[in-house]
């Protein structure tokens, strides 16, 4: 193989690497401290690759429009959705949701929608960001 | 494999359960003779996932999402095949527009599927640089993906009776921008699949499948098309919009004149492939309809609808590994009474043996990978029993069942 492909290779290694470095170029010694100076505004995050129009992130709920007519749950494959009995509203586990987009398709009063947030890694499934309502 | 008694020249080796080169689990046992394959005995049945049993308390829009899990790189055709099932049951006419889609994002997967699949098979022999050279080109499928679906993965684009995202014309340049990069790249990893002497002698001669063997262990897809038969659901039953498109058979003798049934076959086999699902893409674009993209828009009452249906349907669907079966079976109730699902690789497995048989240990890896076999989807069930491997008919099972329980009274 050598031949065919090290013309290749050789040229790759002038190129700029493909990957983009997020969120920081160099992995930080201790990632709590870079993000605290990253809040702090002392370091710069590298940004992310920007997502496409139409993407699937995290589900962003208007309570007002919300009719309580519970098609969401009836058709959501992972039971991401609890219907909350006292106020008619529900209630969207993000941490089971699979990014379906069916609740937007079936929902009548348009008031579910998927928004273009991707970072949703938690170690705890029930933490504050994974919880739409 | 029977232990024999005699005294033999030959030794047993187990391959897997888990093993490096196959990733996924199924069992092989080999016997060897030296470096020579003697014979080889195939087991599968460690992943098995109940997922057709998840699937009786979920109505079929909630199914569409769990076929979709079936395999993580046919998330397309798993769900293609089901609502296919349905609309044969409940006869449900797809507008063409919707036909016309179906058929784009299915020639994507394909795309996405066979490239993938070179970078394995060069990853398998050794050429990690190819890998990396045919994933860079993967990539920009999976980004097409990403930006027609709004997921990368898992596309959630198929519904029953349509499709759920339009192409648009603002989007049509983004397309025909990857298409062109994809066909501008061909020839490069053309030169280097089928130009190269080291891959060459690795895969021409290797594994062959003759056309007898592919006929009677039917074999589907790539696999025995490498082998010179022309099987192919696309053109044998139209179906989405594959009827109206200028689409052949593709066999490896297209390039070389001649069919071998080799593992340097099945890779031309692919390579073809590719170009071809090029072609259909841009035929589809071309010659698309304007018109609706769902049957019903309402989905509460498209369920309402398939709740009162009573009927079987067969979804048949050409999955970049070959022909994928999916059966349903409504009742009148929520759930589908069955459904059930036969993935291309269970019919890509047998053809291992008469692959495998005379070959080198060494060779294995590739062998294998030339089906380009995805084992989670395959298993459905198996029993495998004092190295016997059965199926159970009822009188079996209750058998089995008096049989256990007198064990436990003993
Ligand atoms: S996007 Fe899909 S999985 Fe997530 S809440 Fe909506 S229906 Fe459920
Ligand atoms: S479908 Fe829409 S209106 Fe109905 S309960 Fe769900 S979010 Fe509310």
């Amino acid at each position: 193989m050598g031949f065919s492909m090290l013309p290749k290779v050789l040229s790759q290694m002038f190129k700029k690497p493909w990957t983009n470095k997020f969120p920081a170029k160099y992995q930080p010694s201790n990632t709590t401290k870079y993000l605290k100076a990253v809040g702090a505004g002392e370091a710069k995050i590298n940004p992310p690759i920007p997502t496409p129009p139409g993407f699937r992130g995290k589900i962003i709920y208007d309570k007002e429009k919300c009719t309580g007519c519970r098609l969401c749950i009836k058709v959501c494959p992972c039971e991401a959705i609890e219907y909350k009995e006292e106020d008619k509203k529900i209630k969207i586990y993000i941490g089971r949701c699979c990014f379906c987009s069916q609740c937007n398709d079936v929902c009548p009063t348009n008031c579910l929608s998927m928004g273009d947030e991707f970072l949703l890694a938690d170690s705890d499934p029930y933490a504050k960001a994974l919880i739409v309502e | 494999m029977k232990s024999k008694t005699t005294t033999k020249t030959t030794y047993n080796i187990p391959v897997g359960p888990i093993h490096p080169a196959l990733k996924e689990p199924v069992f092989l046992e080999f016997e060897i003779d030296g470096e020579r394959i003697v014979d080889v005995d195939v087991k599968l049945g460690h992943v098995h996932r109940a997922i057709e049993w998840a699937s009786r308390k979920r109505n079929p829009i909630q199914i569409l999402y769990l076929a979709e899990r079936i395999c993580g790189i046919c998330s397309y055709c798993h769900p293609a095949a089901f609502a296919l099932g349905i609309e044969a049951a409940a006869d449900i006419e797809v507008p063409e527009r919707a036909e016309y889609l179906r058929v784009i994002q299915a020639e994507i997967e394909r795309i996405t599927s066979h490239v993938l699949w070179a970078g394995v098979a060069a990853h398998e022999i050794g050429f990690d640089t190819v890998l990396f050279l045919t994933w860079e080109m993967r990539e920009k499928m999976m980004d097409l993906t990403e930006f027609l679906c709004g997921n990368r993965v898992t596309k959630g684009i198929l519904t029953i009776g349509g499709i759920r995202r339009d192409i648009t014309k603002d989007m049509l340049p983004q397309i025909t921008k990857s298409l062109d990069y994809f066909k501008d790249n061909f020839e490069k990893i053309r030169h280097i699949f089928l130009d190269d002497k080291t891959i060459k002698l690795r895969s021409q001669g290797v594994g062959i499948l003759t056309k007898d063997d592919a006929l009677k262990l039917c074999a589907v897809g790539p696999t025995t098309r490498a082998s010179a038969i022309k099987k192919d659901v696309r053109i044998d039953t139209s179906y989405f919009a594959y009827g109206d498109l200028d689409i052949d058979y593709i066999t490896p003798d297209i390039l070389t004149g001649e069919v071998n049934g080799d593992v340097y076959d099945r890779i031309i086999q692919r390579l073809l492939e590719i170009k071809q699902s090029i072609d259909i893409i841009e035929q589809c674009l071309d010659k698309m309809p304007n018109g609706d993209l769902v049957s019903e828009p309402k989905i509460p009452k498209l369920l309402n609808q398939l709740k009162k249906v009573e009927g079987e349907g067969v979804g048949r669907h050409e999955a970049p590994r070959g022909e994928v079966i999916h059966y349903v079976k409504l009742t009148g109730e929520d759930a589908p009474f069955t459904w059930k699902v036969r993935a291309p690789t269970y019919n890509n497995i047998l053809p291992w043996i008469p692959m495998l048989k005379g070959e080198q240990i060494a060779d294995i890896p590739i062998i294998a990978a030339s089906t380009d076999p995805c084992m989670s989807c395959t298993n459905r069930i198996g029993i495998i029993k004092d190295g016997n491997r059965y199926e159970l008919r009822k009188e079996e099972l209750y058998r089995l069942s008096v049989e256990k329980t007198r064990r436990l009274m003993r």
